[in-house]
């Protein structure tokens, strides 16, 4: 239950492949976020095109919301399956919807409203399937106590290119919906409030698209794969209007070689893919390091290894981006922890990048990437500082002048020169080369350059630390708990808090953003004042806790892993820490109820 | 800069070719050199890109912009160079284990595209650089130090397999004859649209099936035979033949828009490269409009 100080209302859809969940989805998305009020979406699918089992859960708070949450509040069954899989989870004062036609509730709950409705009589016998989702969605607005007419503008702007018939059906069938609703439905105590401000709203992958046009990306290059193709449909759908050049090609391969070249022409450029494709980008990642060209790769990481399990999440590709490609040398790794750091992070990314002339890798992963996120539109800004670095410019007209590319120079950084500059002519070389780019791997051998440029490149990144924000230690110093986490994880990780909080145990949270460069120094730090440390993190080996071993020589006291595919609950870290605190176990792994 | 302020060696490096005495890819050096000097293609506007062998030492030897990068990929990387900045002259280079070996799902997906960049291909028909290992060109039969029984399988057809995958401008050349090849590189470098140079470049050292010796009898050129360029039908024939003819020039040449005269991007404005980066107010506003 939800009173209007606290607003907090979890909308579950549930039913197969090609059943019409987004649309439904997009709409009260709409109809929250113009109301002002926060929310986050997480879509437990499937990588099926037509049946099994989708399960949509918007969440609906008038405060930030970072993640799904623990309970559901209205369940709409778009099947038995849905129905019989998730009519358990309700509790008292909660809402499930149903076509009553079609559909027998089975055993409910104390004080759970089991609302049918009559599909075929609300619309006439019309053979349109997908209308019980919009008569839902009139049931839906009489029992948030929102007035109709909102719905009507969405379903208007929803379907107004399919013609005003279309409109006016979907109009019709959702009013049937709401006013059978109000003759048969309590609605609840206190309905959807009204926040500030209208707010906007965005997937991760779309403000990674974003990101990387405010950045300047002129070339993006991909081959599809979950859950990272939304940064290609957001670019492919906004490259004309922006400038942007988007390619699909054969494989992560070319993607990954082809953005190079583009970047060496001059071009800011970007690619992103999942696990299994980031696999097959990594020896052009050793490439752009080799060639110092600055070039972008974005990992959004799924349940691998292998293919995996293509739509479900998990921060297990740690070690693979640490280890990507042949060699020792400096790539710089980040992790956002939301959409709109992961939007933020990149024109910071490109410009370090550009600066120290290197691959730059981004780490989101499903939760981050397809999960829908508010946000306040005037925090969105897509015209950040752009530094691009040493790059010489001015053509040389002296036919006896030698440009040096890879010129030893104190800070390591050589500048560039793009190709089409008069006089400055010169090769960029995989193989070892010395500063004027002739090779030394074939007849040139001398360990005397080699080991001079392997210093060069490394000397480059001597100042990155001072560049990077140190991670910073959440809530109060003393907190008998401090859990530890990377990336998308810290949002769940600070709600579990909350609620440890309220139970009277305090606990604070180190949430790692940048992996390389890592702020050893800092975190050993704030580490080492700590009294028990957890760490929390989606994988099953604990990719993260050996990291920071490795980084610091801290081992952390316990671990909550999860690695089922499905992303924490808050209250998943709210018991493995009792637990933990309770017995001598070292790691907890929290049971999934929700099973999608 | 005009054509004839340029001479071959305008496009010489310092560096001397490590080639072994005698290799094949000296004739297709001089050859680009010289094909560059007479269209007058000023260096400094010719990106030189290679992957990784023998033949993919070429950007260290001809001066212009170069870059030497991984095994098989690049068609990747020159393909980015040409679609970032489409005013520049991109020449790729390398050889065939390069190119139709590791790098063969490249060639077919470039040529289908009409990228506007010409490749040439030093086919030696073995992998020198690792010392005499089979190549996707050797015949049946050959033996080499990973076939030492004799090879079981059957050669690509570099020609064929251009033409079917939409390549528009498909030739071979003979690095023997560089008067001919010479003629060949420049049509291509001219040609608006994906050009391939399959190109025999004898490897003396570790092929002694297909050397000049081998090449000399055989090498009859199209032009001589009054071949028809816009017939493919023809030019497969011609490309199939192996025995005492093999035929080197233009099999065939197509009129194609390439992929960046029909990218709406490159419309106006100039080479992306070249452009300013970052969105416009405009952009910015409306981008955010529709997420709210």
């Amino acid at each position: 239950m939800s009173s209007s100080n606290n607003f907090d209302f979890a909308i579950s859809i549930g039913g197969a492949a090609g059943q019409g969940i987004a649309t439904p989805g997009n709409l009260l998305s709409r109809i929250f976020i113009r109301r002002g009020l926060h929310l986050h979406a997480y879509n437990a699918y499937q990588s099926i095109i037509r049946g099994g089992h989708i399960f949509l859960t918007i969440r609906v708070r008038n405060q930030p919301v970072t993640n799904h949450g623990d309970k559901l509040d209205l369940l709409h069954c778009l099947n038995q399956d849905t129905m019989d899989r998730h009519l358990r989870l309700m509790g008292p004062g909660t809402n499930v919807l149903f076509n009553s036609d079609t559909i027998e509730p089975s055993e409910a709950g104390d004080g759970v409203q089991l609302c049918g409705l009559p599909i075929k009589e609300l619309t006439d016998n019309n053979r349109n399937k997908l209308l019980q989702n919009t008569i839902a969605l009139g049931a839906m607005m009489h029992l948030l106590g929102i007035e109709f007419q909102v719905l009507q503008d969405v379903l208007t702007e929803q379907f107004g290119r399919k013609g005003q018939g279309v409109v006016d059906e979907n109009v019709s069938v959702a009013r049937a919906g709401y006013e059978y609703a109000t003759a048969n439905f309590k609605p609840l105590e206190n309905g959807a409030p009204t926040g500030p401000k209208p707010l906007a709203v965005w997937t991760g992958n779309e403000a990674l698209g974003m990101g990387g046009a405010s950045a300047g990306v002129k070339f993006y290059c991909a081959y599809p794969m979950s859950p990272a193709t939304g940064v290609l449909h957001w670019m492919a759908k906004n490259a004309r209007e922006v400038g942007i050049m988007v390619r699909q090609v054969e494989d992560e391969i070319a993607a990954s070689n082809m953005i190079i070249g583009a970047a060496h022409a001059g071009c800011r450029t970007m690619c992103a893919t999942s696990g299994g494709g980031f696999a097959l980008m990594t020896e052009a990642i050793g490439a752009a390091s080799m060639m110092e060209i600055p070039a972008v790769y974005i990992n959004v990481m799924r349940a691998g290894p292998s293919t995996g399990v293509p739509t479900k999440t998990e921060q297990a590709d740690l070690w693979q981006v640490l280890g990507a490609s042949a060699g020792d040398f400096e790539r710089l790794i980040v992790a956002p922890t939301d959409a709109l750091d992961a939007f933020n992070t990149l024109p910071e990314l490109f410009n370090l990048t550009d600066h120290y002339q290197c691959p730059g890798i981004l780490l989101s992963d499903l939760l981050i990437s397809e999960g829908t996120f508010s946000v306040d539109p005037d925090a969105i800004n897509l015209q950040p500082e752009i530094n691009r670095g040493k790059i010489v410019t001015e053509p040389n007209e002296d036919p006896d002048y030698e440009f040096h590319r890879y010129e030893n120079t104190d800070d390591g950084i050589s500048a560039r020169a793009l190709p089409g500059t008069l006089g400055l002519t010169h090769v960029v070389a995989t193989d070892e080369h010395d500063e004027d780019s002739v090779l030394l791997s074939d007849e040139f051998t001398n360990p005397l350059k080699r080991r001079k440029m392997v210093e060069k490149r490394a000397r480059k990144f001597d100042d990155l630390l001072e560049r990077i924000a140190a991670p910073q230690l959440q809530g109060p110093a003393d907190a008998e708990v401090t859990l530890v986490g990377f990336g998308s994880t810290e949002g769940v990780i600070a709600e579990g808090i909350e609620q440890l909080t309220a139970a009277g145990v305090t606990v604070n949270q180190l949430a790692v953003k940048w992996i390389v460069p890592f702020h050893a120094e800092a975190v050993t730090e704030i580490l080492s004042k700590a009294n028990k440390t957890i760490m929390v993190e989606n994988n099953h080996s604990g990719q993260f806790f050996r990291y920071l071993r490795s980084e610091t020589g801290i081992t952390v006291d316990a671990s909550i892993r999860k690695y089922d595919g499905e992303p924490f609950m808050p209250h998943h870290i709210a018991d493995g820490v009792r637990e933990l605190l309770a017995g001598d176990a070292k790691i907890y792994v929290p049971e999934q109820e929700i099973m999608v | 800069m005009t054509a004839t302020e340029l001479s071959p060696k305008d496009f010489k490096s310092k560096i001397n070719p490590d080639w072994c005495p005698g290799c094949g890819d000296f004739g297709v050096l001089n050859g680009l050199q010289r094909a560059c000097a007479e269209l007058g293609i000023a260096p400094h506007t010719i990106v030189n890109v290679s992957g990784i062998g023998c033949s993919s030492n070429f950007p260290g030897y001809f001066k212009a912009y170069g870059m030497h990068t991984l095994h098989g990929r690049s068609l990747a990387y020159a393909a980015g160079v040409q679609l970032a900045n489409h005013e520049l002259t991109v020449i790729a280079t390398g050889g065939d284990g390069d190119g139709y070996g590791i790098g063969g799902n490249h060639l077919t997906h470039i040529a289908r595209r009409n990228v506007n960049l010409t490749y040439i291909v030093m086919n030696n028909q073995i992998y020198g650089l690792t010392t005499g290992q089979v190549s996707p060109t050797s015949r049946p039969g050959a033996k080499t130090k990973s076939t030492p029984f004799g090879n079981l399988e059957t050669p690509i057809n570099p020609i064929t397999s251009a033409i079917m995958a939409g390549a528009t401008f498909v030739a071979r050349g003979y690095s023997a004859d560089g008067k001919h090849l010479t003629e060949l590189m420049k049509k291509a470098i001219q040609h608006n649209g994906f050009a391939l140079i399959d190109i025999f470049s004898p490897c003396v050292t570790f092929n002694k099936d297909n050397s000049y010796d081998f090449f000399k009898p055989r090498v009859k050129k199209l032009e001589d035979e009054g071949h028809d360029t816009s017939d493919w039908k023809a030019a497969c024939e011609k490309a199939l033949e192996w025995g005492d003819t093999i035929y080197t020039g233009l099999f065939l040449q197509r009129e194609q828009p390439t992929l960046s005269d029909l990218e709406p991007v490159l419309k106006e404005g100039g080479p992306l490269a070249r452009r300013p980066l970052g969105l416009s107010t405009e952009d910015s506003a409306r981008i955010i409009k529709r997420m709210c």
